[in-house]
């Protein structure tokens, strides 16, 4: 578990090198998980069901890598609520992060008249 | 009221249609509001005149009252005050008076339906003051014209009190009417004495105009055309009139009602010349201007003027939409608070929040905050808030400096302001302002393609109904119809300001104001009963827990065959509060599990159709399936053209 690393990232210089560390050993993700707590958590709250974004925050698809997806759930860059490892395992985030992934990018607009 | 004297009126007289009222029944106040010691009567309102012997003895009653006060006078002897104060309402050529009943307005309530005959203005009922008030709110906004909001005295306007502060906030001039008893020995003893309050405007002082609680039928005239002139001068704010009961139902002689004052359209302040022409030289000066609107518009030639200043200059246009003041498909409209960071000079046209466009402030655990513009950006205000401000309720926001104000109603300056700014521009600044717009135009194109790629995200096909798939539907059912959306479509994440061509003043609504929630259905009833004179078809899009605060709205537009098309935007939540939740328990680092808790409205779901449909509203879903919505609003638009309200009911995503 990374936990205790997550936790460094409230340190300034912790963020990069915890980053970097996580990244090489990032828990994998069960997207199935994953979208039960995106639903239960309430990350669709501001983002969406499927990830597409409004007015209270940005879409998701397609997703960012892990790093910076978790560093954004840790250490928000403004608005976004943060979710300490109290709030989420370093597992969950690695489920919402596997969830994300999986999740469809735009139909194609070609195929949608409404969409001329 | 005067009961005592309707008693001594002979009853076999009274019965054979000849009640002449004596003299002895008349009252002092009559006699002595109308009849000049020579026997003529007062021909205009003792206001209106200078003080001489003659109106002095008047006043005083030195003089005998006339023999006979007029025919059909009815119980009550003469005409009721309340007819008086209706040839007043006529004389201001209102059209409607929404009321939900009161027994304090009985009097004036009578006069309308029978005196009157219901015509110009016509009562509209509500289901609640609160309701009464928004829809006078929204009938205004959508057709420029102010309406009467009828209520009980003390309940009543309590009912009514933050839909007033919407009002105020929003700069809409509702005329609040309500009635109140002010004589202790002559008002009936229990409810209607409980009902009953020695300064009934205090209630809403804060965030009214003016109000008044005139004593006669002279005061009532003068203080009524009073009131609807302050409203309707810029910044256009509520108003309250407060009508005694007895003025009301005690009756008067035939001619003793006094001369109504006459009411002109008042025009608004432009600001001064110097200050306007000093502003325009920074605008043309600046590389890169933007202008900023919330509620600068009035009417379509505020859209118009606004137009031609941002295509003079080529300067963005940030719309807040607190009226519909930019159309949202030129190339110089902006939404959001962006072009804001790279601007060197930022005019506010009256802006609500000032502080809150040039600022930013994070709302997080450690709140941070700062501007948002370059350092060294000139600001310019145009605007009346530092005309006309109040204390006590915050509406007006942080101070922000800035470095040329002009305290000035914004639409009535711009025409000077397109001038100046004219004669300042040389050749030279020509050739940059013309660069200006190509960047822009080319900036536009691109964010139209966005848009699109945005819409078509992931939840394109999903369920709950994503809001942009909501709102394109919604926009192919409508855009080839003369429409006019009477809604904010924040909580829709504004797809409708993405993706339809609002161009007309009348096409949007702005918002709240206040924010005060329960606003949402009943001024889109009123905007709708507003635009229904021209045919044109209203949309409310409505978020599920506005609905819930007045849902008795519907029953209003079903009641007077109002033609309205609601889309229940459906998230299941009071949705806002979930995020405001989810950010305490993070920041609190504990549970975030438990947002659902007194923040969502499931278990059951509400069924809003049958909702609908209980109210004589033809109602259809709810509708889970994207695929099931096109021919939904067949359906609705059917009926809506039919003259009727309808609702479909969208479960929808969140935002
Ligand atoms: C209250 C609203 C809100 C909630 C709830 C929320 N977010 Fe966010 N999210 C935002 C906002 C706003 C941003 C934009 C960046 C910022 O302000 O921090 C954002 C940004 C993001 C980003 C970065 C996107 C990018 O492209 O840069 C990711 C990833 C993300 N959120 C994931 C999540 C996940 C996973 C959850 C649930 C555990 C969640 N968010 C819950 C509002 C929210």
């Amino acid at each position: 578990m990374q936990k205790s690393l997550f936790l460094a990232l409230a340190g300034v210089t912790g963020i990069a090198v915890t980053a970097t560390a996580w990244a090489q050993n990032a828990p994998g993700g069960n997207a199935a998980n994953g979208k039960m707590l995106f639903e239960h958590v309430g990350c669709y709250q501001c983002h969406g069901f499927a990830g597409q974004g409004g007015a209270a925050g940005p879409k998701l698809v397609p997703a960012l890598e892990f790093e910076p997806f978790a560093l954004q759930l840790r250490m928000p860059r403004q608005l976004m609520p943060p979710y300490s490892p109290q709030a989420l395992s370093d597992q969950q985030v690695a489920d919402i992060h596997a969830f994300v992934k999986s999740l469809p990018g735009p139909v194609n607009r070609a195929n949608v008249p409404l969409l001329q | 009221m005067s009961k005592p004297e309707a008693k001594k009126v002979d009853r076999r007289k009274f019965l054979a249609g000849v009640a002449v009222v004596g003299a002895a029944a008349v009252t002092a106040d009559s006699a002595r509001a109308a009849v000049l010691p020579n026997g003529q009567i007062a021909p205009v309102a003792p206001s209106a005149l200078r003080p001489s012997t003659l109106m002095a003895q008047v006043d005083n009653g030195v003089h005998a009252p006339p023999a006979a006060l007029g025919t059909h006078a009815g119980l009550t002897q003469g005409r009721p005050g309340s007819d008086y104060m209706l040839d007043v309402i006529k004389s201001l050529n209102i059209d409607y008076v929404v009321t939900n009943p009161a027994s304090s307005c009985r009097g004036l309530h009578d006069s309308i339906v029978t005196y009157g005959d219901n015509k110009k203005p016509e009562l509209i009922t509500a289901m609640h003051e609160e309701s009464a008030t928004a829809m006078a709110h929204g009938y205004f906004k959508a057709s420029g014209k102010p309406m009467i909001a009828l209520c009980h005295g003390t309940v009543g306007l309590q009912h009514a009190a933050m839909a007033v502060y919407n009002a105020w906030c929003d700069r809409a001039p509702v005329i609040m009417m309500i009635g109140n008893s002010l004589d202790a020995t002559q008002r009936r003893p229990g409810v209607p004495t409980t009902h009953s309050v020695q300064d009934p405007g205090s209630l809403i002082r804060d965030f009214t105009k003016w109000d008044d609680q005139p004593t006669s039928l002279g005061h009532f005239g003068e203080s009524m055309v009073r009131a609807y002139r302050i409203a309707l001068t810029p910044p256009y704010e509520p108003v309250l009139i407060v009508m005694d009961e007895d003025l009301q139902e005690k009756g008067f002689a035939a001619d003793a009602f006094p001369v109504i004052p006459k009411f002109v359209m008042p025009t608004a302040a432009a600001g001064d010349p110097n200050g306007v022409r000093e502003a325009a030289r920074m605008l043309v000066a600046a590389e890169n201007p933007v202008i900023v609107a919330d509620r600068a518009a009035r009417s379509q030639n505020g859209v118009n003027l606004l137009v031609q200043l941002a295509e003079l200059l080529q300067a963005t246009v940030i719309d807040q939409g607190g009226r519909m003041n930019f159309p949202n498909l030129h190339p110089l409209y902006a939404r959001g608070g962006g072009p804001i960071a790279t601007a060197d000079v930022v005019l506010g046209l009256e802006l609500t929040d000032f502080f809150g466009t040039v600022n930013n402030f994070t709302d997080s655990a450690e709140v941070t905050q700062g501007p948002r513009v370059k350092p060294g950006t000139k600001l310019i205000s145009i605007g009346m808030g530092d005309v006309y401000i109040r204390a006590n309720y915050q509406d007006f926001q942080r101070y922000q400096p800035v470095d040329i104000a002009i305290g000035a109603d914004a639409e009535a300056t711009l025409p000077m302001l397109v001038e100046y700014v004219k004669a300042e521009i040389t050749a030279a600044r020509r050739a940059v302002i013309d660069k200006r717009g190509q960047a822009a135009a080319a900036a536009f194109a691109n964010s139209a393609d966005r848009m699109r790629t945005d819409a078509a995200g992931g939840a394109w096909n999903a369920t709950p109904i994503s809001t942009a798939r909501l709102s394109a539907e919604l926009w192919a059912a409508i855009k080839n119809e003369d429409w006019a959306l009477v809604a904010r479509d924040q909580s829709v994440s504004f797809w409708p300001h993405r993706m339809w061509n609002f161009s007309k003043y009348h096409q949007y609504i702005g918002h709240s104001g206040g924010a005060g929630v329960g606003y949402g259905l009943p001024a889109a009833v009123g905007g709708a009963l507003a635009h229904k004179a021209n045919g044109r078809l209203a949309v409310n899009i409505q978020p599920d827990g506005d609905c819930m605060y007045a849902p008795g709205a519907l029953w209003t537009a079903a009641h007077h065959n109002i033609p309205l098309l609601t889309v229940m935007h459906n998230n299941r939540a009071y949705h806002q509060e979930t995020m405001h939740l989810q950010r305490m328990a993070t920041w609190r680092e504990r549970r975030v599990d438990r947002w659902k808790i007194g923040t969502t409205i499931e278990n059951p779901n509400m069924n809003f159709a049958k909702l609908a449909e209980s109210m004589g509203v033809v109602g259809i879903g709810p509708i889970e399936n994207p695929n099931d919505l096109a021919p939904a609003l067949k359906r609705a638009l059917e009926v809506v053209k039919s003259g009727e309200p309808v609702l479909v009911d969208v479960v929808a995503q969140p935002r």
